[in-house]
């Protein structure tokens, strides 16, 4: 694998050699403080992430990487350089990956067109968001072990949603099924053709699920008419205690952070004994380990 | 100089005139003066052999951006004339968005004045319909009709107006002018920057649903029927505009339509990994709305095929596909792009040469469009089975914007005459001053 643009097109046993090096580095694993020893890794955030840049920070000094970190905050973009004249310039600088979290989506794939360096997606617009289903299918198989015949439910803003779409990819190579649920002006078309299902009644499909994710909604979003307010987004799509006594015993609550308590998870199931929201930033660093040893090989 | 030339024994297809043959034509003075099923004997004529080629009445281009004035560095009325007559096109019609917009005779007069230094091929201008393409304030339509404007448009926006809109199609019976309008509800479209579909779905990009271009071109049927007035749909995308544009034509308005090649050939898969040369607006529709326009244009609802040339720098396709400018050239590539739709059945070669000459010419009124004695000498004479690939740094347009570098196409232009003075001949701009 030279770039990680998407998990679009990815192979399951591309997947899960990366989740299988992600384990070894959870166990503490040989040391490994030395492959990337010397090297650098430069972390280009167009967009904030504090969440995403720590997490991949912290996964190339555990690979004895040097990280630059570059960010949009007065360098010369906001002086109207493009993104292939800024990257170039990181790139003279001889980074062995350049890791991308941008506003638009394809970003990273018109830069892994111009250089040399690795690429990683580390979030591009309404696209994908890889390492981010790579550590939920992470956290979905230390519980379960294996992922095939489970029921996944994506709850929210699907088609903003860079999660939801690599997740959609993710788990279905592994072998689950993946339900997701919106109101329909966000669902968009075609979706069913890359394997997922498609609701909008979310009481319905909560007795199914094996796990929910529920996605961050965006408030920015009621401005532009998808959902009247906010507070009947929380209404119909929240998942709220009481909507939590209708999911299986052993089911699993996910949420790639960061949450907006009260809106579309309720505090008391984000904090409850099925999230393992803790446990997916936790084994972040471990995904991106892998992901980095990977594509720097 | 011979004034006098002879083209002999290709295969003229003329289709307002009826004919598929092989024939002799006789230019004389910039004018056919005769087309003849006999061989013919002239003195001093120069004679061209055109045999196993095809002599077509030179094409006509309803939509091409010229970028000149304001954006000489994408194209020039120079740079523009030379990718015409390199495929085949002795007649452009120049569109208004430029910098500064063709809203007045100043600007016009400019126009007309560097295509006649060009001396390549015929450019006629469409003036605007409001000022400065602000969609607000009407321009002046008899002064731009004086200095030679052929058709209003606010090409490149629509004119979300209907009030403004039903009354350009009112005042413009004035001057008998055809009105062409780039059909797109900008509520509908929003932040599009591609088809809404699967391909967006999974690109994650903004989508545009048709409903943006079908909403807009009900909205104009019903102001046509109204106004008794006359419209062009420029750039045809999709199954629904061409469903409603059949039925106005069939209920007797006074509407004419184009589609470009790039819409009856790509659909918005070609966007495949943000590929920024598959933007343009209206975006890359579905295989089912391809389907549409191709019947369109064989049933007659399309008139045209245009090819909407909008020449682009690096610059503003080396981008995020978000912050990309929409468009693509077409010129160059136009005639084997409508070729391959008769090799693959679809039409026959009639059609597809009424399509880029007859149909051109009456839904705007223009001279040439065929070859009967008496028409102007602008005539497209090609090669029907040679290969190519294109390559878009050989373009003669000083843009490389193309989704179609590296295809493979069959037909290529020998000779571009226009008006009998021949400007484009294997691969050559003629400079014959
Ligand atoms: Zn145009």
């Amino acid at each position: 694998m030279r770039h990680l643009l998407g998990i679009e097109g990815l192979r399951r046993a591309d997947i899960e050699a990366l989740l299988g090096r992600a384990e070894a580095h959870l166990h503490g694993g040989p040391d490994a403080s030395h492959v990337l020893r010397g090297r650098v890794i430069a972390n280009l955030f167009f967009e904030d992430s504090t969440r995403t840049r720590t997490s991949f920070e912290m996964a190339a000094h555990a690979l004895g990487a040097e990280v630059l970190n570059w960010t949009t905050a007065g360098s010369s973009v906001s002086k109207g350089e493009t993104l292939l004249d800024t990257v170039r310039n990181i790139e003279a600088t001889g980074p062995v990956a350049l890791i991308i979290r941008h506003r638009s989506s394809g970003a990273p794939h018109l830069v892994a067109r111009h250089v040399r360096c690795a690429v990683v997606n580390a979030g591009d617009g309404t696209h994908e968001h890889p390492s981010q289903a790579l550590l939920d299918a992470f956290t979905l198989r230390r519980r379960w072990g294996r992922l095939d015949g489970r029921t996944v439910l994506i709850v929210g803003d699907i088609l903003h949603s860079r999660v939801a779409r690599s997740n959609l990819h993710c788990l279905t190579a592994l072998g689950a099924k993946v339900v997701l649920c919106g109101p329909p002006t966000l669902l968009p078309p075609g979706l069913e053709s890359f394997g997922a299902e498609l609701t909008t009644n979310l009481d319905a499909a909560l007795p199914r699920a094996d796990a929910v994710m529920c996605l961050r909604v965006q408030s920015e979003r009621q401005g532009e008419n998808f959902f009247p307010s906010t507070r009947e987004f929380s209404r119909m799509y929240g998942l709220n205690a009481a909507r939590a006594e209708r999911l299986k015993p052993e089911a699993l609550v996910l949420h790639p952070g960061p949450m907006n308590r009260g809106v579309e998870i309720a505090p008391a199931v984000a904090d409850g004994p099925r999230s393992v929201i803790l446990e997916q930033v936790a084994h972040g660093v471990a995904v991106r380990r892998a992901i980095l040893e990977e594509v720097c090989r | 100089m011979s004034s006098t030339i002879l083209l002999s024994r290709g295969r003229v297809v003329d289709p307002r005139n009826g004919v598929d043959g092989v024939r002799d034509v006789l230019v004389r003075d910039g004018t056919i003066a005769e087309v003849s099923e006999a061989p013919l004997k002239v003195q001093d004529a120069r004679v061209v052999d055109a045999t196993g080629k095809l002599v077509l009445p030179g094409f006509i281009d309803l939509h091409v951006h010229l970028r000149e004035p304001g954006e000489e560095g994408k194209e020039t009325i120079l740079t523009g004339c030379m990718a015409a007559v390199a495929g085949g096109f002795t007649a452009v019609v120049a569109m208004p968005n430029t910098k500064p917009v063709n809203d007045s005779v100043l600007v016009s007069e400019y126009v007309k004045a560097k295509a006649r230094e060009a001396r390549l091929c015929h450019v006629y201008l469409a003036g605007a319909i409001t000022k400065g393409l602000q969609g607000e304030e009407m321009a002046e339509m008899g002064a731009l009709v004086g200095a030679g404007c052929v058709c209003i448009t606010d090409d490149g926006r629509p004119v979300m107006n209907a009030g403004l809109m039903r009354r350009a199609l009112q005042y413009a019976q004035l001057f008998n002018l055809p009105v062409m309008v780039h059909e797109e509800d900008l509520t509908l479209s929003g932040k599009g920057v591609m088809n809404e579909g699967r391909a967006s779905t999974r690109l994650g990009l903004t989508g545009i649903p048709p409903s943006a271009e079908v909403a807009m071109v009900a909205r104009d049927m019903v102001l046509l029927e109204e106004t008794k007035g006359r419209l062009h749909v420029a750039h045809v995308s999709c199954e629904g505009s061409v469903r409603l544009i059949r039925e106005a034509k069939r209920r007797g308005l006074n509407v004419t339509a184009e589609a470009t090649p790039h819409h009856f050939i790509l659909d918005d898969e070609a966007v495949g990994a943000y590929d920024t040369h598959a933007r343009m607006n209206p975006p890359l529709r579905t295989r089912r709305d391809i389907e549409a326009v191709r019947e369109g244009l064989v049933d007659g609802t399309i008139d045209a095929i245009a090819t909407d040339h909008a020449p682009h720098g690096v610059l503003e396709k080396q981008v995020e596909f978000d912050k990309a400018w929409n468009g693509v050239v077409g010129l160059e590539t136009a005639l084997g792009l409508t070729l391959s739709l008769v090799r693959e059945g679809v039409m026959s070669l009639q059609r597809a040469v009424a399509l880029l000459t007859d149909g051109p010419a009456r839904a705007f009124g223009l001279a040439g469009g065929h070859l009967a004695a008496g028409a102007p000498a602008d005539i497209t004479v090609v090669e029907p089975e040679a290969e190519w690939t294109v390559d878009s740094a050989r373009f003669f347009s000083r843009s490389r914007n193309t989704p179609f570098h590296g295809r493979r196409l069959t037909g290529r232009v020998a000779q571009t005459w226009v008006s009998g003075r021949l400007v484009f001949e294997d691969g050559q701009i003629k400079e014959s001053r």
